[in-house]
């Protein structure tokens, strides 16, 4: 599907979180079976608006994630739609264990909700910069993951995962981010969609690095290079045929990403072009070092997350396609 | 007791409700579980043996007088909750399951076998009845306060029982989990600890020390219950006492022994995580009462 975005020169900052919070207090009012848990993290996940309009569907169980991933296995056995908060860091690589056995496992139709992924998270240090969930959420059966771009998007990203059957694990961040999606741009649950045409090559993107692609598929407009942006937001299940059909009509993919490189979302779109339609590719996404603390612009800069590296990326990827 | 006497009485173990049955028809029932699980094991040659042993008595009283449950229909909305924690003592769950009429006896025959749905440790996707897979320790108990707080939002007045093992206790998730019960007060909880005082590697005080294990449960604000975990009359005294209780989850502390019921196995770590030899196989099942192949002819025919 093509939503065909285009950025104002000023774009609104909002942040995905909030987008998460607001979902959950819209949803809850039509939803008896939602059940909202938080692990000693009310406000940072933003699930205080749900806990103060529903009090008794909301459940505090302190700073215990591993615990609380098993209390939302439970809670799912009895047909609950448990929706646990906690940061991106917890929620996946402390209760990884308890993800997979008790929720994915048995299938349950857990949703937990990863806040604070990605180098963005800034001041707060490596331990608190979430950038390996797509990587162990993807390697596990039965689970899905969505990250969604921006405040928008975040909030149908939570709709849709209520509305989806079985364990979804949702990655947002910290910051205000651009929102370049509206309230009525198309989102369909493990669909990509085409935020902007182009024949030359694809950037393929989740999370605010959709943005910084729109702004790398300007700049590279401005030299005559035509770049298609898609919106990857579910990196599992993988869009195969999008992909696929991406890298047909365009010949060369850049991915980009604000997460760890090994298995990330360029891994999952490296998997599907191999084995689909092989073209020259490359990775714009944290290459397996920590981050560190530091604003998150810095950070962003340093760590090689801007359009500019998009572009730049771009350009390797047309040379290899013509030395082909 | 031979194989026919059991049909007439076969009949109505499967029956929806809690069954109540008394003390000396539970160790009836004990013992014909005990056939069982040497049974599966000497044909699987692979699975636990110490761990279901002890877990067997108390194992029985639940499923034959304390809970709620309906094995034709797993899923009936009235039903109480169980969840073993302990996912490696398989052999008594799935002849406890079948006893109580989940599946066929002869699906005990092809205990982790490629052609059976009976896993080496429970899985919700296989076994009909399974609610929550299990089988990596210390999960169980959070499990179960899920379910429970659960319970409490919908007003059902469903009871939850969490079998948990005491080496099992070295798992810091079990004390955030215990911590959690407590503080919201989910007084229909009953947890159950196999206090055999063996692991794996040896005797649990030896591996890593877990005394005083009542204290600690006491201290974390649960309703502490000791039990002779071999005693029919005092397990359901223990259940009983834990259903009354109001005001905090109660703890099943019952004080069994590893391979209980069959000589050479009783009180040896070694038996932990192997299956008798086929010689042993023979020995346990002649101690217990019968032979592998009266009692393999009667599971395969049920």
């Amino acid at each position: 599907m093509t939503a065909t975005i285009e950025l104002p020169a000023q774009v609104e900052m909002k942040k995905t979180r909030e987008g998460f919070g607001r979902a959950l207090v819209d949803v809850g009012s039509k939803n008896p079976r939602l059940v909202v848990l938080v692990g000693d993290l009310m406000e940072s996940t933003m699930v205080h608006f749900f806990a103060e309009k529903y009090p008794e569907r909301f459940i505090q169980v302190g700073i215990a994630e591993q615990n609380m991933t098993g209390i939302a296995a439970g809670l799912a056995a009895m047909g609950k739609i448990p929706f646990l908060a906690t940061y991106g860091a917890f929620a996946s690589c402390r209760a990884a264990d308890q993800i997979r056995v008790s929720v994915a496992y048995s299938n349950l139709n857990v949703k937990i909700a990863g806040a604070h992924g990605g180098i963005s998270v800034g001041p707060d240090g490596a331990t608190h910069q979430a950038m390996e969930e797509i990587s162990i959420i993807r390697s596990i059966p039965n689970m899905s993951i969505v990250v969604p771009c921006d405040y928008w998007e975040t909030y149908r990203a939570t709709v849709a995962a209520i509305e989806h059957e079985g364990p979804v694990y949702l990655r947002f961040g910290r910051e205000d981010v651009p929102v370049v999606t509206g309230p009525d741009t198309p989102f369909t649950f493990g669909k990509g969609e085409v935020f902007a045409e182009g024949k030359d090559l694809t950037i393929i993107a989740c999370g605010v690095m959709v943005y910084e692609a729109l702004r790398a598929r300007e700049a590279l407009a401005g030299r005559g290079v035509s770049a298609r942006v898609v919106n990857l937001h579910t990196p599992k299940p993988l869009d195969r045929e999008l992909i696929v059909r991406c890298a047909r009509e365009t010949g060369a993919i850049v991915t980009a990403e604000e997460h760890q490189v090994n298995g990330g979302l360029g891994g999952a779109v490296a998997e599907a072009v191999v084995q689909g339609h092989p073209v020259p590719m490359e990775l714009v996404a944290v290459h397996d070092r920590f981050g560190q603390s530091g604003k998150p612009a810095e950070l962003m800069d340093a760590f090689g997350l801007r359009a500019r590296d998009i572009e730049a990326a771009a350009d390797r990827v047309l040379a290899r396609k013509r030395g082909r | 007791m031979s194989s026919k006497t059991l049909s007439p009485a076969g009949l109505d173990a499967h029956a929806r409700g809690r069954l109540k049955w008394p003390a000396d028809r539970l160790r009836e029932m004990a013992l014909v579980i005990r056939r069982d699980i040497i049974t599966l094991l000497q044909k699987s040659q692979t699975g636990h043996s110490g761990g279901p042993l002890s877990s067997t008595d108390f194992g029985t009283a639940l499923f034959f007088n304390e809970m709620s449950i309906d094995p034709r229909d797993p899923a009936w909305p009235e039903r109480d909750f169980w969840h073993f924690s302990i996912g490696h003592v398989t052999p008594v769950i799935y002849s406890l399951m079948a006893e109580r009429g989940y599946f066929p006896l002869k699906d005990l025959m092809k205990f982790r076998a490629f052609d059976g749905h009976a896993q080496g440790h429970p899985s919700r996707h296989d076994t009909p009845g399974i609610e929550v897979s299990a089988g990596s320790l210390g999960q169980g108990l959070s499990v179960c306060c899920g379910v429970a707080k659960a319970a409490r939002m919908d007003n059902h007045p469903r009871r939850i029982y969490c079998v948990m093992g005491d080496g099992e206790q070295q798992e810091g998730q079990i004390w955030e989990a215990s911590m959690f019960a407590a503080h919201y007060k989910l007084d229909n909880l009953c947890g159950i600890l196999d206090y055999n005082r063996k692991q794996i590697d040896g005797d649990v005080q030896d591996i890593m020390g877990i005394a005083p294990l009542g204290d600690k449960w006491r201290a974390f604000g649960w309703h502490v219950i000791d039990c002779k975990g071999h005693d029919m009359e005092d397990i359901l005294r223990a259940f009983a006492e834990a259903r009354a209780h109001r005001g905090s989850p109660s703890l099943v502390l019952a004080h069994t022994v590893m391979g209980q019921g069959v000589s050479f196995m009783a009180d040896d770590f070694r038996w932990h995580g192997k299956p008798p030899k086929p010689e042993q196989g023979e020995k346990a099942l002649q101690e217990l009462g019968t032979s592998y192949a009266e009692w393999s002819a009667r599971l395969l025919a049920n």
